[in-house]
């Protein structure tokens, strides 16, 4: 039996690669992917206890992050094409036209 | 006491404001013809209802008032809207508007070619308003408010020619130098609230009565007379607050003859008969009284000695007629003073409208040395200037003679030194006012050949003659003849002390409080061989004053400036009126204006008041300037501050957690 704190400790590297990779990437595309990590990492955690205790609402908590994952994965990348197609670039730093 | 027929005082002041109204508001729309009908009809119709009183005043039980409503009440102390009429006020009231009626009629006629037409006559009735409130006024608050309100209309006409610049600061120094009496009147009149919880008339009467005059020489009662004074000083322009009535002719003729000689600047001898009961009881705050006005009527007629502004003459001229008013009062000759104010408000108002007649022939003139030989040209204002210039002189049979020769024996009564004053001044009066006669009317025009009448002042409407001197019109002359026989005969109604007896009542109290200081004045029979010696004195003085007066300005006219220059120090303190002026500047004005910028502009004002609202405004703009770049648009550092923050929160969760 793999121990619980594995799977967090996987979870938490797994989150923190999302972080980083939110925090250091230009690429809006690679910043969305880098969501999905987190929330991923975030999920591992969830079923992990939910093993470990025996309970089901971990498990429907992954199901229902997985379904708004799906809905904000279909809204994020209509507005990543509405953007490409008016900005011609997927670099989030040259997308700061409502800066102060 | 029996019930008086209902006179409906208050309508009095409400006519002239009604007027006030109309023309202020829509008179810009009517014709000359219609802002002076309002005017007229107004006035005149306050005229009428005086002269409605009067009629009645048999069957009327003095003094009658009239209350209206509450105006102030608080505790135990209340202010109300209410009237008051005695024989005092029915005097005042029959000057105020009947001089102010006349002088109305004039100004149709004087202003006709002015521009503000409609503002000049709104001013004009907005004054009898303020100054029937003033007059009428059943207690010191109300009366206080007429007060006020006669200095406002007085600011606004002497500010008339708003766009000549010294129009304007004259208005502002009448104005400012008021204020300064107006402080003194106010703390009297905290004072008699604190001492008597009421500002009634009557009622302060009543209350002061039973006091003892303050003989020791100090005391509340001498407090507030002496306050009141100083009121009195600012309002009818006494030393030393006397400086802002010459500088006033820089208003319209008409105004300064219905103002600054007939009915405003008299109000501060109206108010003083009207405290008599506290003055009265204030012995040493009464020879105040009487000192201020003997040196205010002597220095004021030496100043008018050396002017050669025919304006300027008269002006000091009724600060010096003024001087006898507050020297009558000062001697507890209330009604004296009372009638000499009266027959003052004839004759220097009919002096100042036939100066206005006079300028108003020359084409806007008013200095002497440029005018002479006009008698034959303007023959009606002659003659009424010359009746008027008797009547001040007070040679008999004429008004002033009554009322003066009433005040310098009354004087001599108190104390021989203020007749002697009032003797010199007399002389004076009847050199100068011989001197302004004879400089104007007589000897050769010195003024400019052929441009006599100036065309720019006067425009093409101008319905007579053209070219050269003229009469003025009959709308002018009217209120002239009328006010010349007034100036003849209203003196009459003082022979045999019948005036004295009319205004008795109201100074009732007077016999009883003056005799326990003045140790017993004698019966009047007694004293008629001293008052005729004194009279026969004081005809002779004005006689003398109009012989010099002939012979410096018609026999010899080059003798004045040949005395002038062998006293050349003395004549050019007179000439520049004692430096007064030039004195008051460099003693208020000056260190008022520099501790003003100094201190309460740049120190206060803009260093503590300014300095703090706009600090604050720095620190809130400085802050937030800092703040801002916390909204870069960069997405990575809001995603970063969103990763500390949430990084902070599970720190602070752990180490909760974990203590």
């Amino acid at each position: 039996m793999v121990p619980l704190s594995y799977y967090l400790v996987l979870s938490a590297i797994l989150f923190a690669c999302g972080v980083t990779g939110f925090l250091i990437k230009r690429n809006i595309i690679t910043i969305f992917m880098s969501i999905e990590l987190m929330l991923n990492g975030v999920n591992l955690s969830f079923v992990a206890f939910a093993a470990k205790w025996h309970a089901l609402s971990g498990h429907v908590f992954v199901f229902f992050v997985m379904v708004v994952a799906a809905a904000e994965a279909a809204v994020g990348l209509a507005i990543i094409i509405a953007l490409f197609r008016t900005r011609e670039t997927l670099n989030i730093d040259q997308v700061n036209l409502l800066k102060l | 006491m029996t019930e008086n027929p209902n006179l409906y005082l208050w309508i009095i002041p409400l006519l002239p404001l009604t007027g006030a109204a109309i023309n202020g508001f829509f008179g810009k729309r009517f014709s000359r013809q219609a802002v002076a009908g309002v005017a007229l009809t107004f006035c005149g119709a306050a005229f009428g209802w005086a002269l409605w009183i009067v009629a009645q005043f048999s069957s009327l039980h003095f003094p009658y008032s009239q209350t209206l409503a509450t105006w102030i009440r608080s505790g135990s102390f209340s202010v109300d809207f209410a009237f008051y009429l005695d024989q005092l006020s029915l005097v005042m009231l029959l000057v105020v508007t009947g001089v102010g009626f006349l002088i109305h009629i004039y100004s149709v006629g004087y202003m006709w070619e002015e521009g503000g037409y409609y503002r000049f006559f709104s001013y004009l009735n907005l004054f009898m308003f303020f100054m029937l409130t003033l007059v009428l006024a059943s207690n010191y608050l109300l009366m206080f408010i007429g007060w006020e309100g006669v200095g406002l209309a007085s600011y606004l006409l002497i500010g008339f020619f708003f766009l000549r610049d010294s129009a304007a600061a004259a208005g502002k120094k009448a104005f400012i130098v008021n204020r300064i009496g107006d402080f003194g009147f106010l703390i009297a009149l905290f004072l008699l609230i604190q001492h008597f919880n009421t500002l009634d008339f009557q009622q302060v009467s009543a209350a002061v009565q039973p006091f003892a005059p303050e003989t020791a020489g100090a005391g509340f009662l001498t407090a507030i007379a002496l306050l009141l004074m100083v009121g009195a000083c600012g309002k009818s322009a006494q030393i030393p607050l006397y400086v802002w009535l010459p500088d006033a002719m820089e208003g319209p003729t008409p105004v300064s003859a219905l103002i600054h000689a007939a009915t405003m600047v008299t109000a501060g001898v109206y108010m003083v008969a009207r405290s008599h009961v506290i003055f009265e009881r204030a012995p040493s705050a009464l020879t105040v009284v009487a000192i201020i006005g003997a040196l205010t009527a002597f220095f004021a007629a030496t100043i008018g000695i050396a002017q050669t502004d025919i304006k300027k003459v008269l002006a000091y001229s009724t600060i010096s007629q003024l001087g006898y008013m507050f020297l009558a009062c000062g001697v507890a000759a209330f009604s004296a003073g009372i009638f000499h104010l009266m027959t003052h408000a004839f004759f220097k108002g009919l002096l100042f409208l036939a100066a206005g007649s006079v300028i108003h022939s020359v084409g806007g003139e008013q200095d002497m040395r440029k005018m002479g030989g006009l008698w034959k040209k303007i023959p009606w204002t002659f003659g009424t200037m010359a009746v008027a210039t008797i009547a001040i002189a007070g040679i008999p049979p004429f008004a002033g003679f009554f009322s003066k020769d009433e005040i310098l024996w009354r004087a001599y009564e108190s104390n021989w030194i203020f007749w002697l004053v009032g003797l010199l001044t007399a002389f004076i009066t009847s050199f100068y006012m011989f001197r302004l006669l004879f400089m104007t009317f007589f000897g050769e025009y010195r003024g400019p050949i052929g441009t006599e009448h100036s065309h720019e002042d006067h425009a093409a409407s101008h319905g007579h003659g053209h070219g050269g001197i003229h009469e003025s019109p009959w709308v002018m002359l009217g209120p002239l003849v009328i006010l010349a026989v007034l100036s003849i005969v209203g003196g009459w109604v003082g022979i045999h002390h019948r005036f004295d007896d009319f205004l008795a009542p109201v100074f009732a109290s007077n016999a009883s409080a003056a005799t326990a200081f003045e140790g017993g004045a004698a019966t009047r029979s007694d004293e008629a061989g001293l008052e005729t010696t004194l009279m026969l004195v004081s005809v002779g003085a004005a006689t003398l004053g109009f012989l010099l007066a002939f012979l410096l300005y018609n026999r010899k006219p080059k003798l004045p400036g040949r005395i002038a220059a062998s006293i050349q120090g003395l004549y050019s303190a007179v000439a520049n009126k004692y430096w007064i002026d030039e004195f008051y500047t460099w003693i208020f004005v000056k260190p008022l204006v520099a501790v003003s910028s100094v201190v309460f502009w740049r120190g206060i004002d803009q260093g503590v008041i300014d300095a703090t609202l706009d600090g604050s405004a720095d620190t809130a703009r400085e802050v937030s300037d800092n703040l801002r770049h916390m909204q870069s648009g960069n997405l990575r550092s809001y995603a970063g501050w969103v990763a500390v923050g949430a990084t902070a929160v599970i720190a602070y969760m752990v180490w909760i957690g974990t203590r």
